[in-house]
C-alpha cells in the first residue's frame, strides 16, 4: 500500500520509498497552479505511469481538472515544469507536442454543417503540413478510429444532428485519429446518461488494453474511477492524497478523508474492484 | 453537404472540395464578367468585345484612353475593395464564431472612417492623406480593441461587445467631426462615410493591391489552422494549434485589410457581412470559405457600383448605399434565420 | 421579495433575487429618501442648465429669470435655456426609463435603445420624412419616430425572445440593425443634399433646437409611456424569475411584455423625434441606479426616471461648457462619456461569456 497521511507530507509531496518508480513519459514536476489570483495548487508533483489508466479523482474544486489542463498545456504554472520525455512541454513544438499528446477537452464546439468524417480527420492536423494534405496513412487513421468507436456508420451525419453519447464518441474518435500514445480525457463522462457512461469508459479501457494507449482522465463517479483505472491519483485541495492502483487504495478512511463522506467499500460484485457504498442517514434494522 | 476529393503525387496531397473550388471559379468570372461589363458601361459606352480588345492593347486609342485611365481603376479598385472586404468580414466571422461578426459591425472600419474624417475636417489633406488617416485610424481601432478586449486570451465576446461599445464612441466622435465640418466638406465626409468609387484612380488602387497581395497568401495558408480553432481553444491547442499567436495574426491581417478598403473606398457597409455567409451558403461547407468569399465580395462590389451608377438617372449614388440598403436587408432575414436556428 | 427560487438558471442582476429582507420598513425608508436627494440633485442640474451658456447668468438671478417678466434674463431664460432644460428633462426621463424597462424585459444588462438600434429605427423614420414627404415640424415627425421605434422594437423583440438570446448576441443583432439603419439615414442626406444641413446636426443628438411647443407636444407621450412604465413594474418583477414563476405568482407574461414593448416605443419614439438619438443615456443610469436600489422595479423605474434627466441635462451643460464658444451636442457627449463605461461593464462582468 502507498498510500501516506497527508499530514506527514505537509506539500502533498509523496515519495514512493520502498517501490521503484514506474517509468513516466509524463511528470508535472513542483507544479503552482493558479488562476487570476486564485491558486488551486502548490508544489504538486505527480508522474503518470505509462501504459496506465489513470484516473483523477477529487471533491469539486480540488483541482483535478486544472492538474488536467497543466499536464495538457493547456495552462502554464505558475512555478515548476511539466516534462514530456524528459523536456519541457512549454519550449517544445506545438504540433510536435501534439504527435505525443492528445487532450480531450470538456467543452468544444463542433462548427455548423460538419460532418462526422470531416471533424474526425480534423484530429489528423498535426501530422499534415501544407503540401500534405490527406495522406493514405491519414485516410486509415481515421477510418480505423471511427470504427473503434463505432461512428463509422454516422460518417456523413451532421454532428449537430447527433445525440449526445454519440457526439461525445465523435470527440473521442478524432482525439484518437491524432495517434498520440498520451491522451488526456477531462470529464469525458459528464452530461451523459448512466448507459452511455458506462459506454465511453469501456471504450477507453478498449483502447488502453488493445492499442496500449496511456490515458489520463478526471471522473466525478468515484466507483467508475475504481472500476476503470489501473492507477488511481486523488486530490483534495490541490495536493496529492494517495495514489496507486485502486484496489490498494480505496479504503473507507480515504474516501472519508478526501471526499468527507462516511462509507463502507465492498468488492464490486462484477469486477472485485472496490465500490463505494455512502453510508445511509439512519441504518435499516439488521 | 459536399464532397471532399483528394490527389496525391508522391508524398504530396492535397484535398479540396469540388464544390467550394466549383463556386470560386464561378464567383471569379462573376466578378471578372461584371468587371468588364463595368468598364464598357458609362456616357461613353462600349461593347464588352470592343473593352476585351482594348485591354489587350488592340482597341482604338480614345477607347483606350478611357478604359486604361479612366473606368479600369475605378473597376479594379471595386475588386479589390470587395475582396479585401469580404476576405476581412470571413475571419472576423470564424475568430468571432458569429455570423454577424464582421469589421463594419465591430467598430474597426467606424474607425477607418474616424481617421478620415479628421483628415477631411481638421486638415483638409489631399486623397492620399485622407487615405493615410483611414489606415491609421482602422489600425489605431484595432489595437485599443484588442487591448481592450484581451484579458487572459482573447474570447469571442469580450471582442465583440468591446467592438460594439468603441463603435458607439466613434459613431460619437464622426458625427461630432461632421457638425464641425463646413457644408461642402460634410458632404465630402458624408459621401466618403458611406462609401464611394467615384473617381477612384490608379493611386487609391495601389497601396489596396499591395496589401492584398502581401495578407492574401499567409492568410489562406493559414485557412486548416482557423478551421481547427472553430472547435474551440483547447481542442485547437491539443492538437497544436499556437492559438493565441495565430488569433493575433489573423486579427491584424484582417483589420489591415478592412483599413486598406476603407482607405480606397470608404467604409462600405455589409459586404463583408454578406459576402462570407452567402459564400458559405453556395459551398455548403463549414468553415471560413476564405477564397470563394473574397470572389463573392468582389463580384458584389462591382455588381453593387454597377447598379449604383445605373439604377436611378440623373443620380449618382455612392455604391456604399447600394450595399447598405441590400445588406440591410439581407440582415433582416439573417436574424430571423439565425434566430430559428437559434444561434442568435 | 419573498418569492420562490428562479425556475430558470439564465442570471441577469435583474434576475437575481437578493435573499429575503430583514427590515422592509427601514430599506423602504432609506430608499425613499435616497429618491429625495436624486431629485434635489436633479434640481441642482436643472438650475445648472439654465444659468450656464454661451450667456452665463448668475446663479442668483435664476429664479427672478423665470418668475419676474420685468427682469433683464427673462427673455434669455424663456426663449433659450427654459425650452433646453425641459426636453432634456423629458427625454432624459423617457430614455432612462426605456432603459429600465428594456433591461428588465429582456434580461438584458445591455440592454440600451440606442445600443440596440431602436433610436436608429426613429431616426431612419424621420429622416424619410423630413427628405420624401417634406415634414418639417415635430408634431409632423413624431408619428414617423414612433413608427420607426416601434418596428425595431418588435423585430429586436422577436430575435431577442429566442432561447438562445444571451446578451451578447442581442447586442450584436443590435449593432448589425444600428450598422443598416445607419447607412440608410446616411444614403437619404446624400440624395437630398438639402436635408443633409439640418440632419447633420439632428443625428448626433442635441436639445439645442428645443422649443416650448415642441416640449409640449411631446409630454403626453412620455407621461403616458412613464404611466404604463411604472405600472409594469410589478409584473416585469415577477417576470424577472422566468414565464413560468411569473405565471405561477399570478402575473401575466404576454399582457406585460406587450405593454413593455408599448411603454419602450412611446418613451423612445417621443425622446428620438425631439432631440435625435442618444446612445448610453438608458444603459448607465439603470445600471447605476441598480447599486443603489437592488433589482426591485418599483424602486428601480422611479430613480431612473429621476437620475436619467441628471445625467442627460448634465451631459448638456458640460457640452456647452467644453465646446465654448459654440457647444457640444448632447449625443456626443453621453456616446464619449458613456462608451467608456460600457467598456467598463463588458471587462468587469461575466457577460462577456456567451
Amino acid at each position: 500500500m502507498s498510500r501516506t497521511p497527508a499530514a506527514e507530507h505537509p506539500h502533498g509531496k509523496r515519495n514512493d520509498m520502498g517501490r521503484t518508480a514506474p517509468p513516466s513519459r509524463l511528470r508535472g514536476e513542483g507544479l503552482t497552479l493558479a488562476y487570476d489570483q486564485r491558486t488551486i495548487a502548490e508544489d504538486l508533483t505527480v508522474a503518470i505511469p505509462d501504459d496506465s489508466f489513470t484516473v483523477i479523482v477529487g471533491p469539486n474544486a480540488c483541482g483535478k481538472s486544472t492538474l488536467l489542463r497543466a499536464l495538457a498545456r493547456m495552462l502554464r504554472p505558475r512555478a515548476g515544469r511539466v516534462l514530456l520525455d524528459g523536456a519541457e512541454l512549454h519550449s517544445r513544438p506545438a504540433r510536435q507536442v501534439a504527435r505525443t499528446l492528445g487532450l480531450l477537452p470538456q467543452s468544444s464546439t463542433a462548427p455548423d454543417g460538419i460532418t462526422v468524417a470531416d471533424l474526425v480527420a480534423r484530429g489528423r492536423y498535426p501530422h499534415q503540413g501544407l503540401l500534405r494534405q490527406w495522406s493514405r496513412l491519414d485516410e486509415r487513421a481515421v477510418r480505423a478510429s471511427m470504427e473503434a468507436t463505432g461512428v463509422a456508420a454516422l460518417a456523413d451525419r451532421y454532428v449537430d444532428e447527433l445525440s449526445g453519447g454519440q457526439r461525445q464518441r465523435v470527440w473521442i474518435a478524432m482525439a484518437i485519429a491524432q495517434q498520440t500514445p498520451l491522451l488526456l480525457l477531462d470529464e469525458p463522462t459528464t452530461y451523459l446518461d448512466i448507459q452511455h457512461q458506462i459506454d465511453v469508459l469501456d471504450l477507453c479501457a478498449q483502447l488502453h488494453e488493445e492499442q496500449g494507449r496511456t490515458l489520463v482522465a478526471v471522473l466525478h463517479d468515484l466507483n467508475h474511477a475504481a472500476r476503470y483505472a489501473t492507477h488511481l491519483i486523488a486530490l483534495r485541495d490541490g495536493r496529492v492524497v494517495a495514489q496507486g492502483p485502486p484496489g490498494e487504495i480505496v479504503t473507507a478512511d480515504l474516501v472519508h478523508e478526501v471526499f468527507g463522506l462516511r462509507c463502507q467499500v465492498i468488492p464490486d460484485p462484477e469486477t472485485g474492484t472496490p465500490l463505494v457504498v455512502p453510508a445511509a442517514r439512519r441504518r435499516a434494522a439488521v | 453537404m459536399s464532397v471532399l476529393r483528394v490527389v496525391r503525387w508522391g508524398r504530396t496531397s492535397l484535398r479540396y472540395r469540388p464544390r467550394a473550388l466549383a463556386v470560386g471559379a464561378a464567383c471569379a468570372l462573376l466578378a471578372l464578367a461584371l468587371g468588364v461589363l463595368a468598364v464598357g458601361s458609362g456616357e461613353y459606352p462600349l461593347a464588352p468585345a470592343d473593352v476585351l480588345r482594348t485591354l489587350a492593347g488592340q482597341g482604338h486609342p480614345a477607347d483606350a484612353f478611357i478604359v486604361r485611365d479612366v473606368r479600369l481603376p475605378r473597376v479594379i479598385t471595386a475588386l479589390a475593395v470587395g475582396a479585401a472586404l469580404a476576405l476581412a468580414g470571413a475571419l472576423f466571422q470564424s475568430l468571432t464564431r458569429n455570423p454577424l461578426g464582421s469589421p463594419d459591425i465591430l467598430g474597426f472600419t467606424a474607425g477607418a472612417a474616424t481617421g478620415a474624417l479628421v483628415v477631411i475636417v481638421l486638415v483638409g489633406g489631399s486623397s492620399l492623406a485622407l487615405a493615410g488617416g483611414a489606415v491609421a485610424g482602422g489600425l489605431l481601432t484595432g489595437v485599443l480593441i484588442y487591448a481592450l478586449a484581451w484579458r487572459h486570451g482573447l474570447h469571442g465576446y469580450r471582442l465583440v461587445l468591446t467592438g460594439i461599445g468603441v463603435l458607439a464612441i466613434l459613431t460619437g466622435v464622426n458625427g461630432y467631426l461632421l457638425t464641425r465640418a463646413q457644408i461642402t466638406e460634410a458632404g465630402r465626409a458624408v459621401l466618403w462615410l458611406t462609401g464611394s468609387l467615384d473617381g477612384r484612380g490608379w493611386d487609391s488602387a495601389g497601396p489596396l493591391l499591395v496589401a492584398l497581395a502581401a495578407l492574401l497568401p499567409p492568410v489562406v495558408a493559414s485557412a486548416r489552422a482557423l478551421h481547427l480553432l472553430e472547435l474551440g481553444d483547447d481542442a485547437a491547442a491539443a492538437l497544436g494549434v499556437p492559438v493565441e499567436r495565430l488569433r493575433l495574426a489573423l486579427l491584424a491581417a484582417a483589420v489591415l485589410l478592412a483599413s486598406f478598403a476603407a482607405a480606397a473606398a470608404g467604409p462600405v457597409a455589409f459586404v463583408a457581412l454578406t459576402a462570407p455567409q452567402l459564400a458559405r451558403r453556395m459551398t455548403r461547407a463549414p468553415g471560413p470559405n476564405l477564397l470563394p468569399s473574397a470572389c463573392l465580395g468582389a463580384a458584389l462590389l462591382v455588381g453593387a457600383d454597377l447598379l449604383a451608377q445605373r439604377a436611378f438617372p440623373g443620380h449618382l449614388l455612392p455604391v456604399g448605399v447600394v450595399t447598405g440598403l441590400v445588406g440591410g436587408g439581407y440582415l433582416v432575414w439573417l436574424l430571423a434565420t439565425e434566430r430559428r436556428a437559434g444561434r442568435i | 421579495m419573498t418569492l420562490t427560487q428562479p425556475s430558470e438558471t439564465r442570471r441577469g442582476p435583474v434576475a437575481r433575487p437578493r435573499g429575503p429582507r430583514r427590515t422592509r420598513g427601514g430599506r423602504g425608508a432609506a430608499r425613499a429618501a435616497g429618491l429625495l436627494a436624486a431629485l434635489l440633485l436633479l434640481a441642482v442640474v436643472v438650475v445648472l442648465s439654465i444659468a450656464v451658456g454661451a450667456k452665463q447668468l448668475p446663479l442668483g438671478t435664476v429664479w427672478p429669470g423665470l418668475t419676474d417678466p420685468a427682469s433683464a434674463q427673462y427673455t434669455v431664460v424663456h426663449e433659450m435655456r427654459l425650452p433646453r432644460t425641459l426636453l432634456g428633462l423629458t427625454a432624459g426621463l423617457a430614455l432612462g426609463l426605456a432603459g429600465g424597462v428594456m433591461q428588465a424585459l429582456t434580461r438584458n444588462p445591455l440592454a440600451d435603445p440606442g445600443l440596440l438600434g431602436i433610436n436608429a429605427g426613429a431616426s431612419a423614420a424621420v429622416v424619410s420624412a423630413i427628405a420624401f414627404l417634406g415634414v418639417g415640424a415635430y408634431s409632423g415627425y413624431v408619428w414617423f419616430a414612433f413608427a420607426g421605434a416601434a418596428a425595431v422594437s418588435v423585430l429586436l423583440y422577436t430575435v431577442g425572445g429566442g432561447r438562445g438570446a444571451t446578451p451578447a448576441r442581442l447586442a450584436l443583432a443590435g449593432a448589425a440593425l444600428n450598422a443598416a439603419l445607419l447607412s440608410y439615414v446616411n444614403a437619404v442626406m446624400l440624395i437630398d443634399a438639402a436635408s443633409l444641413d439640418r440632419m447633420r446636426f439632428w443625428t448626433v443628438g442635441s436639445l439645442a433646437s428645443a422649443r416650448l411647443d415642441v416640449v409640449a407636444q411631446l409630454a403626453p407621450f412620455v407621461a403616458a409611456g412613464t404611466a404604463l412604465a411604472l405600472a409594469l413594474a410589478r409584473p416585469l418583477n415577477a417576470m424577472a424569475l422566468g414565464d413560468d414563476s411569473a405565471t405561477a405568482l399570478g402575473a401575466r407574461p404576454g399582457r406585460a411584455r406587450a405593454g413593455a414593448v408599448v411603454a419602450v416605443t412611446l418613451l423612445v419614439g417621443a425622446a428620438t423625434a425631439a432631440c435625435g438619438p442618444i446612445v448610453f443615456v438608458g444603459l448607465i443610469v439603470p445600471h447605476l441606479v441598480r447599486s443603489l436600489t437592488g433589482p426591485d422595479l418599483r424602486w428601480l423605474l422611479p430613480y431612473c426616471a429621476v437620475l436619467a434627466p441628471v445625467l442627460l441635462l448634465g451631459a448638456d451643460v458640460l457640452g456647452r461648457v467644453l465646446g465654448r464658444p459654440g457647444e457640444l451636442q448632447v449625443g456626443i457627449v453621453t456616446a464619449v462619456l458613456g462608451g467608456p463605461l460600457f467598456l467598463h461593464f463588458v471587462r468587469r462582468r461575466r457577460v462577456a461569456r456567451a
